[in-house]
Protein backbone atom coordinates (compact mmCIF):
# COMPACT_ATOMS: atom_id res chain seq x y z
CA UNK A 1 0.00 0.00 0.00
CA UNK A 2 1.47 3.36 -0.89
CA UNK A 3 2.20 6.06 1.66
CA UNK A 4 -1.11 8.26 0.63
CA UNK A 5 -3.81 5.62 0.62
CA UNK A 6 -2.12 4.47 3.96
CA UNK A 7 -2.84 7.82 5.36
CA UNK A 8 -6.59 8.30 3.68
CA UNK A 9 -7.18 5.08 4.98
CA UNK A 10 -5.73 6.09 8.92
CA UNK A 11 -7.29 9.13 8.71
CA UNK A 12 -10.80 8.50 7.18
CA UNK A 13 -11.38 5.13 9.86
CA UNK A 14 -9.97 7.29 13.38
CA UNK A 15 -12.38 10.50 11.92
CA UNK A 16 -15.38 8.06 11.37
CA UNK A 17 -14.34 6.92 15.23
CA UNK A 18 -14.33 10.33 16.70
CA UNK A 19 -17.79 11.69 14.70
CA UNK A 20 -18.95 8.16 16.09
CA UNK A 21 -18.03 8.19 19.72
CA UNK A 22 -21.11 10.10 21.39
CA UNK A 23 -24.25 9.06 18.59
CA UNK A 24 -23.07 5.25 19.12
CA UNK A 25 -21.84 4.83 22.39
CA UNK A 26 -23.96 7.29 24.18
CA UNK A 27 -26.96 8.28 21.63
CA UNK A 28 -30.92 7.48 22.68
CA UNK A 29 -30.50 8.06 25.64
CA UNK A 30 -30.23 11.76 28.14
CA UNK A 31 -26.94 12.42 29.66
CA UNK A 32 -26.70 11.93 33.25
CA UNK A 33 -26.81 15.20 34.86
CA UNK A 34 -23.16 15.95 35.61
CA UNK A 35 -22.35 15.03 32.07
CA UNK A 36 -24.80 17.57 30.67
CA UNK A 37 -23.74 20.53 32.35
CA UNK A 38 -20.14 19.66 31.22
CA UNK A 39 -21.70 19.17 27.77
CA UNK A 40 -23.93 22.26 27.87
CA UNK A 41 -21.06 24.65 28.10
CA UNK A 42 -19.19 22.62 25.05
CA UNK A 43 -20.74 24.56 22.55
CA UNK A 44 -19.88 28.02 23.65
CA UNK A 45 -16.27 26.70 24.44
CA UNK A 46 -15.61 25.01 21.50
CA UNK A 47 -17.12 27.64 19.17
CA UNK A 48 -14.76 30.65 20.99
CA UNK A 49 -11.88 27.83 20.10
CA UNK A 50 -13.04 27.80 16.59
CA UNK A 51 -13.32 31.66 16.62
CA UNK A 52 -9.31 32.01 18.21
CA UNK A 53 -8.05 29.45 15.63
CA UNK A 54 -9.55 30.08 12.86
CA UNK A 55 -8.68 34.08 12.73
CA UNK A 56 -5.27 33.92 14.37
CA UNK A 57 -4.22 30.44 13.73
CA UNK A 58 -1.15 29.71 12.19
CA UNK A 59 1.56 26.49 12.01
CA UNK A 60 2.79 26.74 15.56
CA UNK A 61 2.28 30.58 15.26
CA UNK A 62 0.20 33.46 15.33
CA UNK A 63 -0.33 35.13 12.17
CA UNK A 64 -2.13 38.26 12.53
CA UNK A 65 -3.49 38.68 8.36
CA UNK A 66 -6.54 40.09 6.39
CA UNK A 67 -8.86 37.37 8.66
CA UNK A 68 -9.00 40.10 11.49
CA UNK A 69 -10.26 42.48 9.08
CA UNK A 70 -13.03 40.26 8.00
CA UNK A 71 -13.91 38.97 12.20
CA UNK A 72 -13.94 43.05 12.54
CA UNK A 73 -16.39 43.88 9.64
CA UNK A 74 -18.21 40.39 10.85
CA UNK A 75 -18.51 41.61 14.39
CA UNK A 76 -20.03 44.72 13.20
CA UNK A 77 -22.95 42.87 11.17
CA UNK A 78 -23.66 40.60 14.22
CA UNK A 79 -23.95 43.91 16.33
CA UNK A 80 -26.18 45.10 13.30
CA UNK A 81 -28.06 41.88 13.98
CA UNK A 82 -27.70 41.31 10.27
CA UNK A 83 -28.69 37.63 9.53
CA UNK A 84 -26.08 35.01 9.04
CA UNK A 85 -25.59 34.54 5.45
CA UNK A 86 -25.00 38.57 5.34
CA UNK A 87 -22.54 38.52 7.99
CA UNK A 88 -20.45 35.25 6.24
CA UNK A 89 -20.30 37.24 3.20
CA UNK A 90 -19.76 40.82 4.76
CA UNK A 91 -16.66 38.91 6.86
CA UNK A 92 -15.12 37.59 3.30
CA UNK A 93 -15.45 40.71 1.04
CA UNK A 94 -13.77 42.72 4.00
CA UNK A 95 -11.29 40.02 3.73
CA UNK A 96 -10.71 40.04 0.43
CA UNK A 97 -10.60 43.87 0.23
CA UNK A 98 -8.11 43.64 2.89
CA UNK A 99 -6.19 41.25 0.87
CA UNK A 100 -6.49 43.41 -2.21
CA UNK A 101 -5.33 46.62 -0.49
CA UNK A 102 -2.62 45.32 1.86
CA UNK B 1 -39.30 27.17 29.56
CA UNK B 2 -38.10 30.82 29.97
CA UNK B 3 -34.75 29.82 29.39
CA UNK B 4 -35.76 28.75 26.29
CA UNK B 5 -37.65 31.31 24.82
CA UNK B 6 -35.02 34.21 26.14
CA UNK B 7 -33.23 32.39 23.12
CA UNK B 8 -33.30 33.94 19.73
CA UNK B 9 -34.86 30.83 18.18
CA UNK B 10 -33.15 29.46 14.98
CA UNK B 11 -35.99 28.56 12.53
CA UNK B 12 -35.97 25.39 10.18
CA UNK B 13 -35.59 28.04 7.28
CA UNK B 14 -33.11 29.88 8.95
CA UNK B 15 -31.18 27.41 9.23
CA UNK B 16 -31.14 25.54 5.61
CA UNK B 17 -30.93 29.95 4.18
CA UNK B 18 -27.38 29.90 6.84
CA UNK B 19 -26.11 26.52 5.66
CA UNK B 20 -26.64 27.69 1.72
CA UNK B 21 -24.31 30.09 2.45
CA UNK B 22 -21.93 28.38 3.88
CA UNK B 23 -22.17 25.13 1.62
CA UNK B 24 -20.54 27.78 -0.77
CA UNK B 25 -17.85 28.60 0.86
CA UNK B 26 -17.40 25.10 1.66
CA UNK B 27 -17.52 23.80 -1.61
CA UNK B 28 -14.60 26.35 -2.76
CA UNK B 29 -12.70 25.22 0.05
CA UNK B 30 -13.95 21.64 -0.95
CA UNK B 31 -12.44 22.17 -4.68
CA UNK B 32 -9.10 23.99 -2.95
CA UNK B 33 -8.54 21.38 -1.28
CA UNK B 34 -8.71 19.07 -4.26
CA UNK B 35 -6.19 21.26 -6.39
CA UNK B 36 -3.28 21.07 -3.88
CA UNK B 37 -4.28 17.31 -2.97
CA UNK B 38 -3.83 16.42 -6.77
CA UNK B 39 -0.69 19.20 -6.68
CA UNK B 40 0.85 17.18 -3.68
CA UNK B 41 0.89 14.23 -5.53
CA UNK B 42 -2.06 12.52 -3.98
CA UNK B 43 -3.30 11.32 -7.24
CA UNK B 44 -7.25 12.08 -8.16
CA UNK B 45 -9.23 9.11 -6.23
CA UNK B 46 -7.29 9.44 -2.85
CA UNK B 47 -8.23 12.94 -2.47
CA UNK B 48 -11.91 12.00 -3.24
CA UNK B 49 -12.07 8.81 -0.61
CA UNK B 50 -10.93 11.64 2.26
CA UNK B 51 -13.41 13.91 1.65
CA UNK B 52 -15.82 11.42 1.65
CA UNK B 53 -15.00 9.45 4.69
CA UNK B 54 -13.00 12.17 6.73
CA UNK B 55 -15.46 15.30 5.75
CA UNK B 56 -13.51 17.65 7.76
CA UNK B 57 -11.25 20.71 5.78
CA UNK B 58 -8.55 21.41 8.23
CA UNK B 59 -7.43 18.03 8.82
CA UNK B 60 -7.69 17.21 4.94
CA UNK B 61 -5.84 20.42 4.20
CA UNK B 62 -2.75 19.20 6.90
CA UNK B 63 -2.93 15.85 4.88
CA UNK B 64 -2.21 17.57 1.40
CA UNK B 65 0.91 20.51 2.38
CA UNK B 66 2.55 17.74 4.95
CA UNK B 67 2.57 15.25 1.99
CA UNK B 68 3.14 17.84 -0.38
CA UNK B 69 6.00 18.90 1.49
CA UNK B 70 7.24 15.61 1.64
CA UNK B 71 6.49 15.18 5.55
CA UNK B 72 5.95 11.54 5.91
CA UNK B 73 3.30 9.17 6.06
CA UNK B 74 3.10 8.90 9.97
CA UNK B 75 3.74 13.10 10.08
CA UNK B 76 0.30 13.51 8.05
CA UNK B 77 -1.37 11.13 10.09
CA UNK B 78 -0.74 12.70 13.32
CA UNK B 79 -1.64 16.14 12.07
CA UNK B 80 -5.05 15.01 10.87
CA UNK B 81 -6.33 12.92 13.60
CA UNK B 82 -4.77 15.50 16.38
CA UNK B 83 -6.77 18.25 14.13
CA UNK B 84 -10.19 15.98 14.26
CA UNK B 85 -9.79 14.91 18.07
CA UNK B 86 -12.60 17.19 18.90
CA UNK B 87 -14.77 15.30 17.21
CA UNK B 88 -15.12 13.38 20.21
CA UNK B 89 -16.34 16.06 22.60
CA UNK B 90 -18.81 17.71 19.58
CA UNK B 91 -19.99 14.30 18.70
CA UNK B 92 -20.73 13.49 22.32
CA UNK B 93 -22.77 17.16 22.89
CA UNK B 94 -25.31 16.19 20.38
CA UNK B 95 -25.05 12.24 21.23
CA UNK B 96 -28.83 12.43 22.61
CA UNK B 97 -30.24 13.44 19.14
CA UNK B 98 -29.33 10.18 17.57
CA UNK B 99 -31.98 7.32 17.62
CA UNK B 100 -32.15 3.50 15.99
CA UNK B 101 -29.52 0.83 15.64
CA UNK B 102 -25.78 1.49 16.33
CA UNK B 103 -25.24 1.44 12.56
CA UNK B 104 -27.71 3.78 11.59
CA UNK B 105 -26.31 6.05 14.48
CA UNK B 106 -22.86 5.46 13.44
CA UNK B 107 -23.84 6.42 9.78
CA UNK B 108 -25.67 9.76 10.45
CA UNK B 109 -22.75 11.19 13.00
CA UNK B 110 -20.44 11.24 9.88
CA UNK B 111 -22.75 14.28 9.10
CA UNK B 112 -21.18 15.98 11.93
CA UNK B 113 -18.97 18.85 11.14
CA UNK B 114 -18.24 21.90 12.64
CA UNK B 115 -20.24 24.09 10.55
CA UNK B 116 -23.90 21.74 10.65
CA UNK B 117 -22.96 21.57 14.73
CA UNK B 118 -22.59 25.25 14.66
CA UNK B 119 -25.55 25.83 13.04
CA UNK B 120 -27.17 23.54 14.90
CA UNK B 121 -26.79 24.12 18.23
CA UNK B 122 -29.92 26.24 20.55
CA UNK B 123 -28.09 27.10 23.35
CA UNK B 124 -28.12 25.68 26.84
CA UNK B 125 -26.59 22.51 25.49
CA UNK B 126 -29.23 22.11 23.29
CA UNK B 127 -29.48 21.05 19.75
CA UNK B 128 -31.84 20.14 16.48
CA UNK B 129 -31.58 16.98 14.87
CA UNK B 130 -32.81 18.33 11.47
CA UNK B 131 -30.95 21.28 11.36
CA UNK B 132 -27.54 19.08 12.07
CA UNK B 133 -28.41 16.50 9.44
CA UNK B 134 -29.63 18.83 7.19
CA UNK B 135 -27.09 21.71 7.02
CA UNK B 136 -24.65 18.41 7.29
CA UNK B 137 -26.25 16.65 4.04
CA UNK B 138 -25.95 19.75 2.08
CA UNK B 139 -22.20 20.25 3.77
CA UNK B 140 -21.35 16.79 3.12
CA UNK B 141 -22.43 17.16 -0.75
CA UNK B 142 -20.70 20.46 -1.28
CA UNK B 143 -17.05 19.24 0.35
CA UNK B 144 -17.50 16.19 -2.16
CA UNK B 145 -18.25 17.63 -5.17
CA UNK B 146 -15.99 20.62 -4.59
CA UNK B 147 -13.40 17.94 -4.09
CA UNK B 148 -14.47 16.34 -7.42
CA UNK B 149 -14.35 19.67 -9.42
CA UNK B 150 -10.80 20.53 -7.93
CA UNK B 151 -9.22 17.36 -8.86
CA UNK B 152 -9.88 17.48 -11.68
CA UNK B 153 -10.06 21.31 -12.83
CA UNK B 154 -9.08 23.12 -9.84
CA UNK B 155 -6.63 25.96 -11.96
CA UNK B 156 -9.57 26.94 -13.35
CA UNK B 157 -11.21 28.35 -9.70
CA UNK B 158 -8.59 30.51 -8.09
CA UNK B 159 -7.43 30.36 -4.79
CA UNK B 160 -10.47 30.72 -2.20
CA UNK B 161 -8.28 33.37 0.07
CA UNK B 162 -8.96 35.45 -2.69
CA UNK B 163 -12.47 35.75 -2.45
CA UNK B 164 -11.41 36.11 1.63
CA UNK B 165 -13.28 32.76 2.22
CA UNK B 166 -10.69 32.16 5.52
CA UNK B 167 -11.91 35.31 7.30
CA UNK B 168 -15.92 34.03 6.46
CA UNK B 169 -14.87 31.22 9.04
CA UNK B 170 -13.98 32.78 12.16
CA UNK B 171 -16.91 35.18 11.78
CA UNK B 172 -19.41 32.65 10.67
CA UNK B 173 -18.59 31.13 14.37
CA UNK B 174 -18.34 34.47 15.64
CA UNK B 175 -21.94 34.87 15.03
CA UNK B 176 -23.02 31.34 16.21
CA UNK B 177 -21.17 32.19 19.76
CA UNK B 178 -22.83 35.18 20.12
CA UNK B 179 -26.07 34.18 21.24
CA UNK B 180 -24.31 31.30 23.65
CA UNK B 181 -22.99 33.72 25.89
CA UNK B 182 -25.81 35.31 27.65
CA UNK B 183 -25.26 32.83 30.64
CA UNK B 184 -22.75 34.22 32.62
CA UNK B 185 -21.31 30.33 33.31
CA UNK B 186 -21.25 30.18 29.60
CA UNK B 187 -19.57 33.82 28.78
CA UNK B 188 -16.96 33.01 31.56
CA UNK B 189 -16.17 29.42 29.81
CA UNK B 190 -16.08 30.87 26.14
CA UNK B 191 -13.41 33.77 27.46
CA UNK B 192 -11.54 30.66 29.37
CA UNK B 193 -11.51 28.84 26.16
CA UNK B 194 -10.66 31.40 24.03
CA UNK B 195 -7.60 32.31 25.70
CA UNK B 196 -6.27 28.78 25.74
CA UNK B 197 -6.29 28.26 22.61
CA UNK B 198 -4.44 31.52 21.71
CA UNK B 199 -2.29 30.92 24.49
CA UNK B 200 -1.42 27.08 22.91
CA UNK B 201 -0.98 28.05 19.25
CA UNK B 202 2.83 29.35 19.70
CA UNK B 203 3.52 26.11 21.21
CA UNK B 204 1.55 23.41 20.31
CA UNK B 205 0.65 21.38 16.91
CA UNK B 206 -2.84 22.87 15.09
CA UNK B 207 -5.66 21.28 16.66
CA UNK B 208 -3.91 20.92 20.04
CA UNK B 209 -5.55 24.11 21.13
CA UNK B 210 -9.02 23.01 20.54
CA UNK B 211 -8.76 20.00 22.20
CA UNK B 212 -6.97 21.42 24.92
CA UNK B 213 -9.33 24.52 25.06
CA UNK B 214 -12.55 22.08 25.66
CA UNK B 215 -11.30 21.61 29.23
CA UNK B 216 -12.78 25.05 29.59
CA UNK B 217 -16.55 23.24 30.08
CA UNK B 218 -15.06 21.77 33.31
CA UNK B 219 -16.45 24.85 34.55
CA UNK B 220 -20.00 22.82 33.78
CA UNK B 221 -18.96 20.72 36.83
CA UNK B 222 -19.85 23.91 39.17
CA UNK B 223 -23.72 24.19 38.37
CA UNK B 224 -24.42 21.13 40.42
CA UNK B 225 -22.08 21.79 43.32
CA UNK B 226 -23.30 25.38 43.84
Amino acid sequence: MSGVWLVVLVVGIATIAFKATGPVLLGDRELPEPIAGVVALLAPVLLSALVVTQAVGGDNELVLDARLAGVGAGAVAIAARAPLPAVVVTAALATALTRLVA
Amino acid sequence: MPSAASYPELRYRDGVRAAIAVAATVWFFGASFGLLARAAGMGVLAPLVLSATTFAGSAQFAVSSILGAGGGTFAAIAAAVLLNARYAPISISVAPLFHGSRLRRLAESQLIVDESWALSSRGGGRFDRRLLLGAGLLLYVSWVSGTAVGVLAGDALGDPKNLGLDGAFPALFLALLVPQLRAPQAALAAVVAGAIALILIPFTPPGTPIVAASAACLLGLRRRAS
